[in-house]
């Protein structure tokens, strides 16, 4: 199972709690997870990536195994540790204040 | 036994609070949707159990709430408002050619006849429409493709649309206006669009009586008398008494006309409230002195109301969606700040009071006369 860690506003969206589990049919991939994860909770539509152009948005930032991989292709493998669940997903609001 | 409901979107989430007709004791529920924006919320006036909610974040966009319990709970509804065809460009702030891009909906309008139905009005400037109780949205582009899209700018606070007026006598027609373009009316339910700007002066543009370019604040009407309507423009109080094909200048004696909310009393067509502020560089009530203004004249004569406002050192500022007026015998008139006060008067204005003191700043306020 893949493991997603989401930012607080968007777990009180989807209202779960800790960790999300997906099962991720074939390569792991940022868009196979996204597509996951909106499958599973609608109401993160659009809070991610963009309705149309599945584009990221601005203020959100993906990390795993203690890396940056926002601006990776979408479509690019994700870390072993990652598909195997040995490492989460991470979905990260960037830091600002306010 | 009558109860009010007020519904009070701010910076960091929403709050309901809630009376019975006294007005004196309330209850107060929140915050909903904790530490977002939350612009508006709104209730059907066929269902007020229905609500509505503008929830948006600069993280993560815009998400759309419904409630069928008069907000006990609630559920994200549809959030996906996609432009209409190829969205083209306005103006930007320096008047270059700028893409139009969705941030999010300021302003919710439940239809008069079908609690399934609303109106959003977002920014960048378009009118959207839900008729599935806001799963699903379609934008009504006929206003946003008016020759005139090109041209239209943003106000400071964005370029957005953020009054909906559904007249209660002609289904067909809806009044609109939007920061920084002016006032729109459609006689064809939304297909069409024409500006109703003239007898606007404005100095913030090349040419102060445009057809468009005017920073409209917002327009109230009275269900009783539809084709009038008022108007607090960035600057001037304006009125017009046919629909909007003309407008005159009812500011009077106010110690400003600059401001933002503007509301008529529930029973008097002719009783008309406003809050002046400073000036469009300082956003607060001038001399520190929180007041209210009413004329019972359809304008131009103004009279003070400050019983139980602060009257010195006071400095917050009462956004253009931040007033409402419940339709009680004793008309209640309801105002929040964005230093997070509520105040009420349950009175028509002649004596206030603060609901609460210390919320996040308020953004819009809204009421429910319940039966």
């Amino acid at each position: 199972m893949i493991r997603v860690v989401l930012p607080a506003h968007l777990r009180t969206l989807a209202k779960v709690s800790g960790e999300v589990e997906l099962a991720v049919e074939g390569p792991v991939t940022q868009r196979a997870i996204l597509d996951a994860l909106e499958a599973r909770y609608p109401a993160l539509r659009g809070t991610i990536r963009d309705h149309v152009t599945h584009k990221r948005r601005a203020f959100v930032r993906f990390f795993a195994c203690e890396q940056d991989l926002s601006h990776e292709s979408p479509d690019a493998p994700l870390p072993d540790a990652v598909a195997s669940g040995a490492e989460p997903f991470l979905v990260v609001g960037a830091v600002a204040g306010g | 036994m009558s109860q009010v409901r007020v519904l009070v979107g701010t910076k960091k989430g929403a709050f309901v609070l809630s009376s019975d007709g006294k007005r004196k004791q309330w209850e107060v529920s929140g915050p909903h949707f904790a530490g977002w924006e939350v612009y508006h919320v709104k209730g059907s006036p066929v269902d007020p159990n229905r609500l509505y909610a503008s929830q948006s974040s600069g993280w993560f966009g815009q998400v759309l709430q419904r409630s069928n319990d008069g907000g006990k709970t609630w559920q994200p509804a549809g959030n996906r408002f996609v432009y209409d065809g190829v969205p083209g460009t306005h103006q930007w702030y320096d008047g270059t050619a700028h893409p139009w891009e969705f941030k999010r909906v300021w302003h919710l309008e439940p239809s008069r006849t079908d609690p399934d139905t609303v109106y959003a009005g977002a920014e960048d400037a378009a009118l959207f429409r839900s008729t599935d109780g806001a799963q699903t949205w379609e934008e009504l582009p006929g206003l946003r493709n008016h020759e005139s899209g090109p041209g239209w700018q943003p106000g400071a606070g964005g370029m957005c649309l953020h009054t909906i007026l559904l007249d209660p006598a002609d289904p067909q027609r809806i009044f609109i206006a939007i920061s920084a373009a002016g006032a729109f009316r459609s006689d064809d339910a939304g297909k069409t669009w024409r500006p109703i700007n003239r007898g606007l002066k404005s100095q913030t543009i090349p040419d102060p009586t445009a057809e468009v370019g005017h920073c409209v604040h917002r327009i109230a009407q009275h269900p009783a008398r539809p084709a009038v309507l008022f108007m607090q423009k960035h600057w001037d109080v304006m009125r017009t008494d046919d629909a909007g094909e003309s407008w005159t200048e009812v500011s009077g004696n106010l110690p400003t006309d600059f401001g933002f909310v503007i509301d008529v009393h529930a029973h008097e067509p002719d009783t008309v409230y406003v809050v002046p502020i400073k000036s469009d560089s300082e956003h607060f009530p001038p001399e520190g002195k929180l007041r209210v203004y009413r004329s019972r004249t359809g304008g131009n004569e103004w009279e003070a109301l400050t019983r139980g406002l602060p009257q010195s050192d006071c400095y917050v500022n009462v956004l253009r969606d931040a007033m409402a007026i419940d339709s009680l015998d004793s008309c209640g008139v309801y105002f929040g700040t964005t230093g997070g006060q509520v105040y009420a008067s349950a009175d028509a204005g002649d004596n206030w009071a603060p609901i609460v003191r210390d919320l996040p700043a308020v953004l819009s306020v809204e009421v429910q006369t319940l039966a």
